[in-house]
């Protein structure tokens, strides 16, 4: 890790300043949903289906109603006709199994009881009597003729944040088909000297934080509603479960403390809808508690299936691409239209095109649902796009580096039309981890060293608000409903109010997310903190200065230019006015306090950089250096680079622990990670005992983290979000090593069995 | 024994826990991660993987990481166990925490109290390990966030820290 010294101009930005949540969570006392007690709470368990498709016929109590400590016991029975389905995108799924049961692991009866275990006991007697119905259980047998339709797809109606056009649903098991086209790709194939076509398969990925999904739901009187959940973003969930219970937005109260972990497994929706109508039957308020096993089926990253050619002329200068990928959302929509619009919008990568071409379609299968997962869409395709650029490469005698060097976008160019100019310098960040992997140095047999770029657009909609309190006695008050995921998010609005108000860290509290006392944040994810909650902040604290600085004015009758704000105090010439006595002055009492106000929206900045959309690209840039083991197919990674084109570190130390977590994800998923379906739809390896985590033993043998700093980003400071572009950079760089190696995949993750087998097929 | 609302059979346990003597009655069947969390309040002690793989529930039984996920509160009968909790003195950090707070080895933190308690256990029995032996060691405590590299520099920050003061 390359470090550069502190700066010298500021006192808290661009410092690596320790996080301020490190103490509560090396001694045990942060406290996660899970950890939290609500008066008279009861435990749920929940009876999940195992098939993959039926109709429920009877539901067998056995005595579960009997066993000491049980209180209410839910079935589709008192959700129907009451309760009507959720979803973000499609409002297709109902809150436990209605009549119907469409994947292995669904809910069908929840029991709420005094104890965990008389709850798991209830459980264990209950049996469901099932008439099988037809089950697609892969992307090919969804959309072959005749099969059987998962939903009444023509009917289905939109959520409330589907916000992507049109639903346009027609008949069958297509959930949503996003296509653009520029240029007329046909006519470019046609000049092309070389066309690399391949198809490509992509496995569902279990997110795997390591706090399952945790809700408890507490019902005052029939309308009203708090909600304690891991949920990353608690505004969207308040209006889902408004809208589902009939209630107004300030009725429900949605309270988020410390996430063990998010990575978009607990974005948008997940068990609040569930556990809120167990509390209700019950009367009381409940917790769910997934285990890791229920949150393997409670969602996951969409298997995906592609289809793509590039074509280039004889000299590397690429011409066209076409793209067709389906994307299996499992049985129920969740996130799904949203990663099949990033995935095709991320499929052409990069580079300037002649003419592309995308379709990709959302496919609805009798698995467990598929949502976000940290980079989506970029780690689907970008390892299949980079190396067709390779192949071509080699076909016309330019390495990666020069095949990109040739053909990468510059900065200010259009990556789409009418979209945000490319807002990065991607030759300059793919120059600096080729130097980082030595590139061009000898290597020996079975080594392959791989490039790979890709770009994402990060931000999601650019909506977030903040609130700065500075108390009479000096200290400081952040409200902000970012969720603190583990990224470090109150460690760096920390620092922006401190920088700002020139004030101790340590005098500076971030209250997390509490929908009834926190303002608005759209969501924590795609990236989007820092830069659009940070901003936020960053003006709710000039509020506050420029309060200080008028006050001060008043004080002391000097000019605002004779007075500097530093230490926590107004300065002249050697006197000091610390910020209690200003605001003391300004209330004449002890006591008051000054209210900062930071609002972000589309239009809202200076340069409108938010309006056309995406809030920034967010770079994924990976390098690796791979050894394979040609007897055993094993893969040994021997260097993992990552580049994180940030605009401006706040918080350098901060900015690698995202790189080097995202790039160990991207290992695993480039590597070991798979979520394996039966032919009767049943996850095969749904627990950590046979769905391989990457350990500290899987570390390669170097990582090599590099921040480029270049000012073009248009959060804080000239910052730009980080965390999920090293994920997809890795991965894809992974692949592109292993084709540098000889082992050409057309299917991930890299096993030591399909290495081996791809190792062999060349050599025939 | 027989609980009169359960009509369950109960025992008595007798344990040192964080150095303080507790006596529990329980269930023959109740495992150590829910004892430790739902009765004597060690929220510290994570629950996550269920099945001994993650790390998150470890927990030092007579200086031994175990995964209280998969070990019976029975089995601490007559034994010392140690939670994240009895970590610290007061508010002086033990020498482990504190490399894991300055090392940055820290994101959401769940992972965290059964990592620091595994490198507990490591350096009691290798003051100052190899990276293969540190690998040996945390290789049953998953993290997804830290990419581990910041673990690996505080467990060997800690080690340093260690033999400069000597064990604790």
């Amino acid at each position: 890790m390359t470090r550069h010294a502190p700066p010298t101009d500021t006192t808290s930005i661009g410092h690596d300043v320790p996080r301020v949540d490190a103490v509560s969570k090396v001694t045990g006392q942060a406290r996660y949903a899970g950890d939290l007690q609500v008066a008279g709470m009861l435990h749920g368990r929940i009876w999940r289906s195992d098939r993959a498709h039926a109709r429920i016929i009877r539901i067998n109590l056995n005595g579960a109603d009997r066993i000491p400590g049980v209180v209410a016991i839910l079935t589709g029975d008192d959700i129907r006709g009451v309760v009507p389905n959720y979803g973000h995108a499609l409002k297709d799924r109902p809150p436990i199994a209605v009549d119907v049961v469409r994947f292995v692991g669904e809910p069908v009866v929840a029991v709420a009881a005094e104890t965990l275990t008389a709850a798991s006991d209830a459980i264990a007697l209950i049996d469901v009597e099932f008439e099988d119905l037809p089950a697609v259980v892969t992307i090919d047998a969804a959309l072959a003729d005749g099969a059987p339709a998962l939903h009444d797809t023509v009917h289905l109606k939109a959520g409330l944040y589907h916000g992507l056009g049109d639903l346009n649903l027609v008949p069958g098991n297509v959930c949503y088909h996003h296509a653009f086209a520029r240029g007329t790709v046909d006519d470019a194939f046609a000049e092309a000297d070389i066309i690399v076509e391949g198809e490509y398969t992509f496995p569902a990925v279990f997110q795997y934080a390591m706090e399952p999904h945790t809700t408890i739901a507490e019902w005052i009187g029939d309308s009203e509603l708090v909600v304690r959940s891991s949920c990353q973003h608690p505004f969207l969930v308040r209006g889902e479960l408004a809208d589902l219970f009939g209630l107004a937005v300030n009725d429900v109260r949605v309270i988020v403390p410390f996430l063990g972990g998010g990575f978009g497994a607990k974005s948008y929706t997940k068990m609040e809808p569930i556990t809120c109508c167990l509390a209700k039957k019950a009367r009381r308020p409940v917790r769910i508690a997934n285990s890791v096993d229920e949150s393997m089926v409670t969602t996951r990253r969409h298997g995906m299936k592609a289809w793509m050619r590039t074509g280039a002329k004889a000299d590397g200068t690429l011409l066209a691409r076409q793209v067709r990928a389906w994307f299996d959302t499992g049985a129920y929509a969740d996130n799904g239209p949203r990663v099949v619009a990033t995935g095709a919008d991320a499929a052409p990568g990069p580079y300037r095109w002649e003419a592309v071409k995308v379709d990709a379609w959302g496919v609805y299968t009798n698995t467990s649902p598929a949502g976000s997962y940290r980079a989506f869409g970029a780690t689907h395709l970008q390892w299949a796009g980079e190396t067709q650029i390779d192949e071509i490469g080699r076909r016309c005698g330019l390495d990666a580096l020069q095949m990109r060097e040739k053909n990468l976008l510059e900065a200010g160019e259009y990556v789409r039309p009418g979209g945000k100019p490319l807002d990065a310098d991607l030759k300059g960040d793919i120059r600096k981890a080729a130097e980082a992997l030595d590139w061009g140095s000898p290597k020996g047999p079975h080594v392959g060293r791989g490039l790979s770029v890709g770009l994402l657009a990060a931000g999601a909609q650019p909506v977030s608000t903040a609130i700065v309190r500075l108390e009479a006695d000096g200290s400081a008050l952040l409200l902000v409903s970012t969720t603190e995921v583990g990224q470090g998010t109150r460690t760096v609005f920390s620092q922006i109010v401190a920088e700002e108000l020139q004030m101790p860290m340590g005098r500076i509290k971030v209250i997390g997310a509490d929908t009834q006392n926190t303002p608005y944040d759209r969501s924590t994810g795609a990236s989007r903190s820092t830069t659009l909650a940070g901003m936020a902040v960053l003006r709710a604290a000039r509020e506050v200065r420029a309060q200080l600085l008028a006050i001060a004015r008043k004080v002391t009758g000097l000019p605002d230019a004779a007075i500097t704000l530093e230490g926590g105090a107004a300065r002249h010439e050697g006197e000091a006015w610390d910020y209690p006595t200003l605001i003391r002055k300004h209330f004449g009492m002890v006591g008051g306090e000054l209210i900062g106000r930071g609002e972000v929206r589309p239009e809202g900045n200076d340069d409108g950089s938010y309006a056309a959309g995406p809030v920034f690209w967010e770079v994924c840039l990976g390098g690796a250096e791979v050894e394979v083991d040609p007897a055993t197919g094993k893969v040994h990674v021997r260097k993992a680079v990552s580049v994180a084109d940030v605009g401006k570190a706040l918080n350098p130390r901060l900015v690698e622990a995202q790189e080097m977590g995202g790039a160990m994800q991207g290992l695993g998923n480039a590597l070991y990670e798979e979520m394996l379906f039966d032919a009767t739809g049943t996850l095969v390896n749904g627990s950590l005992y046979d769905y391989h985590v990457p350990t500290i033993a899987d570390l390669p043998d170097s990582f090599s983290s590099n921040i480029v700093e270049n000012g073009d980003g248009p959060g804080p400071y000239g910052s730009k979000g980080v965390g999920e572009g090293a994920l997809a950079g890795i991965a894809a760089a992974v692949a592109t090593a292993l084709a540098d190696a000889g082992v050409y995949l057309d299917e991930l993750p890299a096993t030591p069995e399909r290495v081996w087998r791809g190792l062999h097929r060349k050599q025939d | 024994m027989i609980d009169t609302t359960t009509q369950r059979p109960t025992r008595t346990i007798r344990a040192t826990v964080n150095g303080a003597p507790v006596e529990l009655v329980i269930e023959p069947r109740d495992l150590l991660l829910h004892v430790l969390r739902d009765r004597l309040g060690l929220y510290g002690v994570k629950s996550s993987c269920d099945v001994q793989v993650c790390g998150a529930c470890t927990v030092l039984v007579d200086g031994a990481p175990v995964s209280s996920c998969t070990t019976l509160a029975l089995e601490i009968d007559g034994k010392r166990v140690e939670t994240i909790e009895g970590m610290a003195t007061g508010n002086d950090l033990h020498p482990i925490q504190q490399a894991f707070v300055d090392k940055a080895a820290i994101q959401c933190g769940f992972c965290t109290p059964g990592m620091v308690l595994t490198t507990k256990a490591l350096l009691t029995d290798i003051p100052r390990p190899t990276r293969a032996e540190i690998e040996a060691y945390l290789g049953g405590n998953l993290c997804r966030c830290t990419g581990y590299w910041n673990i690996l520099d505080a467990v060997e920050d800690a080690a340093e820290r260690m033999a400069g003061e000597g064990a604790r």
